[in-house]
């Protein structure tokens, strides 16, 4: 009996071997779940990067001729942990994925990465997390991002209120991990440069009434107030509300506050209010802006991010000259960093290139990649300033 | 005394004109369930949905006007469209209860499930609703935004603390105002009035000195329906329409009218402004109150708040917990219709 099963195991282990000759890439996201309509996008930035290199001809990976690089979709959820960690799984025992390329939202990054990328030592190079607890878990190494961790943005959200000679501010934050996470960074690095945070309180989306959190906000004080929180959601009621009572005249706009539709929803009173969203005026983010509408995706947020997370994953395998993770885990920031020959978005197969002959690239992508402690993005933030009723941006940091 | 008029100025701003505006509200809510309780004598769970569907009505008509210019000047025009969505709501109100509760209310159904039907009621017009508008923020609120500005009110008397009143606030008030004198008008002078609270007293001895039953609850409807139509108008012009948003009102809605005594008026309007200031006055941080009123060196560090603005919806359900333990019925028990 005992060598049936071991003659069994070993058929299987050999088995998966053979199947281990297709390189695979897993593309985790949200497609159902509060990020569904940006996940699309998302996913198709992936893909373009995929078939790029694949037209280019140039991946070997280790192997001796060209191979074809494939990406499989799984569903992460946004939200659902379990979930999102038997899709995961799926991704590494049965289609036998090389890297993944995901996840989408921090929580289910975070679960993803404990329980399926370190049990199997897979490398994932998530597009969009952005939670400042990922900078410092214990991850053997595999994990990276090409989205800036929301400490990032604190700081520059502390940097533009203090040389805008704000010294006191007050800051209202969505009631979950982004907005948590996003207004304690803000408090911490705001506090650093000597301003005074007079309250950090939540705010509940959905509510049909801000009067009372606007109330407390008010009795606080503040020159400004910081909205973290969303556009759509409960950062506008807060805002109207706190104009309605006189409360706060000008607004600091986190990320998940720049868009058209609030200065809309609002009018003139907007006007002065500043924010700042990640952005990148680097020719990259051009570039990719064609091949995206070449390819018929709509560039949204973290569009660029994914496509470079695909990228990098590809060109660290082909500066490894290996597909195992734990191969070429080590070359991800070898590629994305200088010193090399820079690559923009649309010469993958250049990239490629110049590694296969054992050359070094410095990628630079649609996103400015620059890849720094443990692995995240640095960060680049366009500056914003609200002027005749729509959001301008006056600046890059 | 500088002080003392800041202070004013301060909880005027903060509780007492939001106070007034979401009491009225809150109590025309409640008078509304109130009405269905005392001459159907079930929860009617699905008057959140009613109040949506009413202001939802009253949107669609309000952009028609929009559209072709029609406006009431510094008013919202809003008020031009609210008949219709009155006729509306009072429609759908006589068609569910032909539809669903006359069906129970001639098998003699037990109130429970009554209440069950109308928690099923209230999905289904929630469905209809999101079917018809969305899900999303409307807005239809136009006309001049403010009586009166923080600003404004500054430079007026030279405090350091703003008054603002928006139009919206002043219109609910009053709106509301005239509503409840019209309906206890008719409910304490009228003859159909008198049958009414006659048939909420004592039902078979209001059938046996010939009461018609259907036309009682036919009235009833109509009460119930021009008021919930109203509610939802004025908090969505007053707050903002969401369709969502209803379905977290019902909860202090019940809380008011049961907090005066279900059954009852009165108690109902009373119940909704305990309800509104409640969660005002408790969630309200006292830091610049305190700061004005005590001498200097005095005043606290801290913001003085003694619950987070996170509890606010608990603070409804804490008086109705401590109303149902020490006097069941409600405040103004012993009295109905």
């Amino acid at each position: 009996m005992r060598k049936i099963l071991l003659a069994v195991a070993a058929t299987i282990m050999l088995a998966g071997q053979a199947l281990a000759g297709d390189v695979k890439i897993g593309i985790i996201l949200g497609y159902t779940g509060p990020i569904e309509s940006l996940t699309p996008a998302m996913a198709e930035g992936a893909e373009i990067a995929i078939a790029e290199v694949n037209a280019s001809q140039e991946f070997r990976g280790g192997y001796g001729a060209a191979r074809e690089i494939k990406g499989i979709r799984a569903d992460s959820t946004c939200i659902d942990s379990a979930a999102a960690t038997a899709a995961a799984e799926r991704l590494i025992t049965s289609d036998k994925v090389n890297a993944i390329m995901g996840a989408d939202c921090s929580g289910v990054t975070t679960a993803i990465l404990q329980n399926v990328a370190m049990a199997n030592g897979v490398v994932m190079v998530s597009p969009s997390a952005t939670s400042p607890a990922l900078s410092t878990i214990e991850d053997d190494g595999l994990f990276f991002r090409t989205a800036p961790s929301d400490a990032r943005q604190g700081q520059v959200v502390a940097d533009i209120l203090k040389e805008q000679g704000y010294k006191t501010i007050a800051i209202t934050y969505t009631n979950n991990d982004y907005g948590k996470g996003l207004a304690d960074s803000i408090e911490t690095n705001f506090k650093a440069v000597g301003g005074t945070v007079t309250l950090n309180a939540s705010h509940e989306d959905g509510k049909g009434d801000y009067g009372a959190e606007v109330a407390a906000l008010a009795q606080a004080g503040g020159e400004i107030l910081v909205v973290a929180g969303y556009l759509d959601q409960g950062g506008k009621g807060i805002i109207q509300a706190s104009l309605d009572t006189g409360a706060f005249d000008i607004f600091f706009n986190p990320d998940g506050m720049i868009g058209e539709s609030l200065p809309a929803a609002i009018g003139a009173d907007l006007n002065g209010s500043i924010g700042c969203a990640p952005g990148t005026d680097s020719p990259g983010a051009a570039k990719f802006g064609e091949i995206a509408e070449a390819a018929g995706t709509k560039v949204g947020p973290f569009v660029p991010e994914s496509y470079d997370a695909a990228a990098l994953i590809m060109f660290a395998m082909q500066a490894a000259g290996s597909t195992r993770s734990q191969d070429f885990k080590g070359k991800i920031m070898e590629v994305a960093n200088a010193p090399g020959t820079k690559i923009y978005p649309g010469e993958l197969g250049k990239g490629l290139k110049i590694l296969r002959r054992g050359g070094d690239i410095d990628y630079v992508g649609g996103s400015s990649v620059e890849l720094i402690g443990g692995g995240e993005s640095a960060g680049n933030y366009a500056e914003y300033l609200v002027k005749d009723g729509a959001f301008t941006i006056i600046g890059y940091r | 005394m500088t002080d003392v008029l800041n202070t004013l100025a301060l909880v005027s701003n903060f509780i007492i004109v939001p106070g007034l505006a979401y009491g009225s509200q809150l109590a025309l809510g409640a008078l509304g369930i109130t009405i269905v309780y005392a001459v159907l004598r079930f929860s009617n769970f699905a008057h959140g949905e009613m109040m949506s569907f009413g202001a939802m009505i009253t949107i669609l008509v309000t952009w028609v006007l929009q559209a072709r210019g029609i406006n009431l000047g510094p008013l919202p025009t809003a008020l031009l469209a609210l008949p219709l969505g009155i006729v509306a709501t009072i429609g759908l109100c006589l068609a569910t209860d032909r539809l669903v509760y006359r069906y129970y209310r001639q098998k003699r159904a037990s109130p429970v499930t009554y209440l069950i039907v109308s928690v099923g009621v209230m999905f289904l017009m929630g469905g209809l609703i999101r079917f018809v508008i969305g899900p999303n923020d409307q807005i239809f609120a136009d006309g001049a935004r403010f009586i009166m500005k923080a600003r404004e009110f500054k430079q007026m008397t030279g405090l350091n603390e703003g008054l603002a009143i928006k139009s919206s606030q002043g219109v609910t008030v009053l709106t509301a105002v005239v509503i409840v004198a019209v309906l206890f008008w008719f409910l304490n002078r009228t003859r159909t009035g008198k049958s009414m609270r006659a048939y909420s007293d004592n039902e078979d001895l209001a059938l046996l000195s010939g009461i018609n039953p259907e036309q009682v609850v036919f009235i009833a409807w109509i009460i119930a329906g021009t008021l919930a139509a109203v509610a939802g108008t004025l908090y969505g012009l007053d707050k903002s329409y969401k369709p969502f948003t209803f379905l977290q009102l019902l909860l202090p809605i019940f809380a008011s009218a049961i907090v005066g005594g279900v059954g009852n008026p009165l108690g109902a309007i009373a119940g909704g402004f305990v309800i509104a200031f409640s969660e005002l006055i408790v969630t309200f941080a006292y830091k610049k109150v305190l700061g004005y009123l005590l001498p200097t060196g005095l005043a606290p560090e801290g913001l003085a708040q003694l619950l987070s603005t996170d509890y606010k919806f608990s603070v409804s359900f804490m008086i109705l917990v401590i109303v149902l333990l020490v006097k069941p019925t409600g405040l103004f028990s012993g009295k109905t219709l």
